[in-house]
């Protein structure tokens, strides 16, 4: 008997080759065009030579915050994958795989869940079809719409025409077929979707969707992940929208070519990780000395130094906050969904020029390469602002005047009566250097103050923090960025348990919002941090900015993001026990092995699989 | 044309007295005028050394910006507006040293732009160190028993990462250098004019007299043809008792401008206007 939910979890497992991201993508754009909300995480898994690649979809009717944590429904691309997740499907789920790849036994599953074989040279005749024939099986088994896969096969293959969607379609249908005649349905099943077409996307692509939104005209990067996928969503639009995308010898370069294009006028932007932004630093100061507007992303990975380049943490706060020497205004954002990757991108661009400082934009692997449905952003009017630009500048015109706001108007290079210089080098307001044979305290204090003054005009206009959830919460999760969804989601699993619990997760990171943060936290019952690092960065940012201490804190740092499971039951703990003192808990995902997991002498793997390794 | 007092800017130089840089100064203010190019409509772009101090002392836009990053600040500015003219300035320290591997890859990319290097074989402004172009075994602040390095060469390394214009002038010349720059600045492509501009301070080997008694002009021997790239990096090599300067090598190429798609209608990036995505189409790529 068929349990309709309002939500199920599918896991597609193989090695890196295999095409996970692809079949997984596929499955996740047949359920976001198919009218559900859909939540998808690729963990990259190198515990195994060979790389092992975990895709984890979860689809809903309502809005999925996260990839969850159960396990429904496993697609095993290989005995590895099997033999790590199997048993953890939850009964009524099922398992498909390829037995020409690999023979599994029920005693290898839990209790209740089906083993689906598909022999697909058989019915497929080719193994190179293996993906789209165990997408076949799976929809059919879900009673999912099998003619959204059908219009993605067709749309992925439209370039190479009839001679690879035909049997593509056939393979497909052929799994559905085996699925009806040798399994059961799921017995897990997901209500009807309601009809909508959502939209699909990860954080690197909503951030490059707002940068050409705002206008932004030049893009320069070196690869590095998870910043790489942001590179390419934007080359892919560069020819449409005049984008000029510059790969550059390396980040210092990427950066300091932003400059130049922004001290010319144009909207510049360049995306990095932790590394690639490391090498930024000393050019972060100078578009702070030179007042040039500029973005920076970066998509943080585990750190540091190589440390998890395809893991995700929160651990260059400081470094984003400390980059480059000296001290001048620069502009941190933090955006904690897709919605915010676009719209404060859009603020990003606009507060850059409209100070005339560098605007750095913090995510991470989870938030930038995750993929999930949302409810569509505002293009229709964009706000631009260009701030003070000046196309016919009056006599007696200094480029670094000192004004009320700190904000000296620009004249481009190439204006007639505008000629003037800008230096990295301490400048008085003509933009003539004081630091060598005219050195001048008193100017230089003059200048210091002119530009830091236009932080605290920024500070006023940025959006107020805000808590998420009842105000009189017994419990406050804190947090910045990327975990804003799985604190939220803690929070409704809370409710249904009878707690209470509240969420102030902060976006707008620097300059920071002594007054309003101050406020909110003195108003807290109890609070806890949830950060994607070892040492709690936010919740040193906020003792030192505000003299509060968060008093509870849960961490992570094994790369992967926190699990819903783990959030909920420290924040329940917390809530019961009401410790006096500080807690400090640290969680890990579970990578799902057995105890006795090996892949080389598991018998469960045999002879055949062994010449996969 | 232009008058030179035209490109004179506001602040007199600080470099020391007899300075090679002065040369290379005036010699760029020549060739500005020369090619009547209006000051605004002119930006040059320099790291940091006493030669990197150039922009300060011309009439036109200047960015003086990090130590070694003049070239990718000056591409990004090029790409961003190629109608005005860009130049980057500096020294061998600057350029060669702690900036060589943008140089490389600026050669290889043939951006419209020149690239004057005053090449003192020294680093002059912290003091006196050994710099990538000082001769082997040659005893500086840093290398009190000689250096024990092989010196760089500029020429040859612009020759073959692709430079489409390569010069050597000497400020102890500036009607010649004058010309060296206008050539590289009518170039259209990536020019390098590096200049033997002595440093009189801390170098007491590569001096005017030092120079004078070696260079001679690659354009007075008729047989030279800056078009044969074989015969230009066997100059290149030429160094001793004869030190080539003059034009050693142009090519036409395409230019990065020429070629990339976001330039295709001739309209400076900057210029463009800003609302040009059609975010609905956008949009509807994510369902």
């Amino acid at each position: 008997m068929a349990q309709t939910h309002t939500e199920l979890t599918v896991w597609i497992g193989g090695s890196a080759g295999d095409g996970i991201a692809s079949a997984g993508e596929s499955f996740a754009k047949a359920c976001s065009r198919s009218g559900y909300h859909v939540f998808a995480y690729n963990s990259y898994q190198s515990v195994i030579r060979g790389g092992h690649v975990c895709m984890h979809t979860r689809i809903g009717t309502h809005k999925v915050y996260t990839q969850g944590d159960e396990l429904d429904y496993l697609v095993a691309l290989n005995a590895d994958s099997f033999q790590r997740y199997g048993k953890r499907v939850v009964p009524g789920g099922a398992v498909f795989y390829n037995t020409d790849k690999f023979k599994a036994a029920p005693d290898q599953v839990g209790p209740d869940v089906q083993l689906i074989g598909l022999p697909v040279m058989a019915l497929a005749g080719n193994q190179l079809m293996q993906n789209t024939a165990l997408l076949g099986a799976l929809i059919q088994t879900l009673g999912l719409d099998p003619d959204a896969i059908r219009e993605l096969i067709r749309e992925r293959f439209a370039k190479k025409g009839e001679a690879v969607i035909k049997p593509n379609l056939e393979a497909f249908d052929k799994g559905m077929g085996f699925a009806r005649e040798h399994a059961k349905p799921g017995a897990i099943r997901v209500g009807p979707g309601d009809g909508k077409r959502r939209p699909l996307a990860g954080g690197n692509p909503m951030i490059g969707f707002g940068a050409l939104a705002a206008g932004c005209r030049f893009y320069s990067a070196y690869p590095m992940t998870p910043a790489s996928s942001l590179l390419h969503w934007l080359v892919g639009y560069a020819a449409k929208t005049g984008l000029m995308v510059k790969q550059c010898e390396d980040e210092i370069s990427a950066l300091n070519m932003a400059i130049g294009a922004a001290h010319v006028g144009v909207r510049a932007m360049t995306g990095t990780s932790g590394g690639g932004f490391a090498l930024m630093t000393e050019a972060v100061g100078e578009a702070g000395m030179t007042e040039t507007p500029v973005v920076i992303v970066e998509a943080m990975r585990g750190g540091p130094s190589t440390g998890l380049p395809t893991k995700t943490e929160q651990g260059d706060l400081f470094q984003l906050l400390g980059a480059s020497q000296g001290e001048f205004p620069r502009v941190i954002l933090a955006p904690r969904t897709l919605q915010e990757c676009y719209d404060m991108t859009i603020h990003g661009f606009n507060l850059a020029e409209r100070y005339q400082c560098p605007v750095l934009i913090a995510t991470d692997l989870y938030l930038a390469e995750r993929l999930e449905t949302f409810d569509g952003v505002n293009i229709t009017k964009v706000p631009i602002d260009r701030g003070a630009l000046l196309k016919q500048p009056e006599n007696g015109y200094r480029r670094f005047a000192d004004t009320p706001t700190g904000v000296s108007p620009r004249a481009l290079p190439g204006t007639p009566g505008a000629v003037s210089t800008t230096a990295t080098d301490e400048h008085d307001e003509d933009g003539i250097v004081i630091s060598d044979v005219f050195t001048n305290p008193p100017m230089r204090k003059k200048m210091m103050e002119k530009r830091m003054r236009k932080m605290d005009h920024l500070l006023k206009e940025l959006p107020a923090p805000a808590i998420d959830g009842p105000a009189d919460a017994d419990l406050t999760l804190v947090g910045w960025g990327s975990t804003y969804q799985v604190m939220l989601e803690a929070m409704e699993r809370l409710k249904q348990e009878g707690l209470s619990a509240n969420v102030l997760c902060l976006r707008y990171l620097w300059p920071f919002q002594t007054e309003q943060v101050s406020r909110l936290l003195k108003g807290c019952k109890m609070t806890m941090s949830v950060e994607a690092n070892y040492t709690g960065q936010l919740v040193r940012l906020i003792r030192m900015e505000t003299g509060l201490s968060v008093q509870h804190h849960l961490r992570k740092y094994d790369g992967e993001p926190f699990e819903l499971k783990q959030v909920v039951d420290q924040a329940r703990t917390i809530l019961k026990t009401k410790p006096k003192e500080p807690v400090v808990a640290s969680v890990v995902s579970d990578e799902g092995l057995p105890a006795d997991f090996s892949p080389i002498e598991s018998p469960a793997l045999g002879a055949e699989v062994s010449r996969q390794h | 044309m232009a008058q030179v007092k035209e490109y004179i800017g506001k602040i007199k130089p600080d470099w020391c007295p007899g300075c090679g840089d002065f040369g290379v100064l005036n010699s760029l203010q020549r060739a500005l005028a020369e090619l009547d190019i209006a000051p605004h409509n002119v930006l040059v772009v320099s790291g940091i050394g006493c030669s990197s101090n150039l922009p300060g002392f011309i009439h036109s836009y200047g960015f003086h910006g990090l130590h070694g990053r003049s070239l990718p600040v000056a591409s990004g500015a090029k790409l961003g507006n190629h109608a005005l003219t860009v130049i980057a300035t500096g020294g061998d320290g600057d350029g060669y040293g702690i900036g060589v591997g943008h140089f490389v890859h600026t050669c290889r990319r043939n951006i419209d732009m020149t690239y004057i290097v005053m090449d003192n074989q020294i680093y002059g402004l912290t003091t006196g160190q050994a710099s990538p172009t000082t001769e082997k075994d040659v005893r500086t602040k840093s290398t009190p028993e000689g250096t024990i390095e092989l010196a760089l060469n500029p020429v040859a390394l612009a020759l073959s990462c692709g430079a489409t214009y390569v010069a050597r002038g000497f400020s102890g010349d500036n009607l010649h250098l004058a010309q060296l720059m206008k050539g590289a600045i009518e170039h259209k492509g990536f020019a390098l004019v590096d200049v033997f501009s002595p440093c009189v301070t801390y170098n007491k080997r590569n001096t005017y007299p030092w120079f004078r008694e070696r260079v001679y002009k690659l354009e007075d021997d008729q047989q030279y043809d800056p078009a044969d790239f074989r015969l230009a990096m066997e100059k290149a090599f030429e160094w001793g008792a004869r030190i080539p300067i003059g034009l050693f090598y142009k090519v036409e190429r395409p230019t990065y401008e020429d070629e990339e798609p976001a330039l295709r209608s001739g309209i400076p990036l900057a210029k463009q206007p800003l609302e040009r995505a059609d975010l609905a189409a956008l949009m509807e790529d994510f369902i």
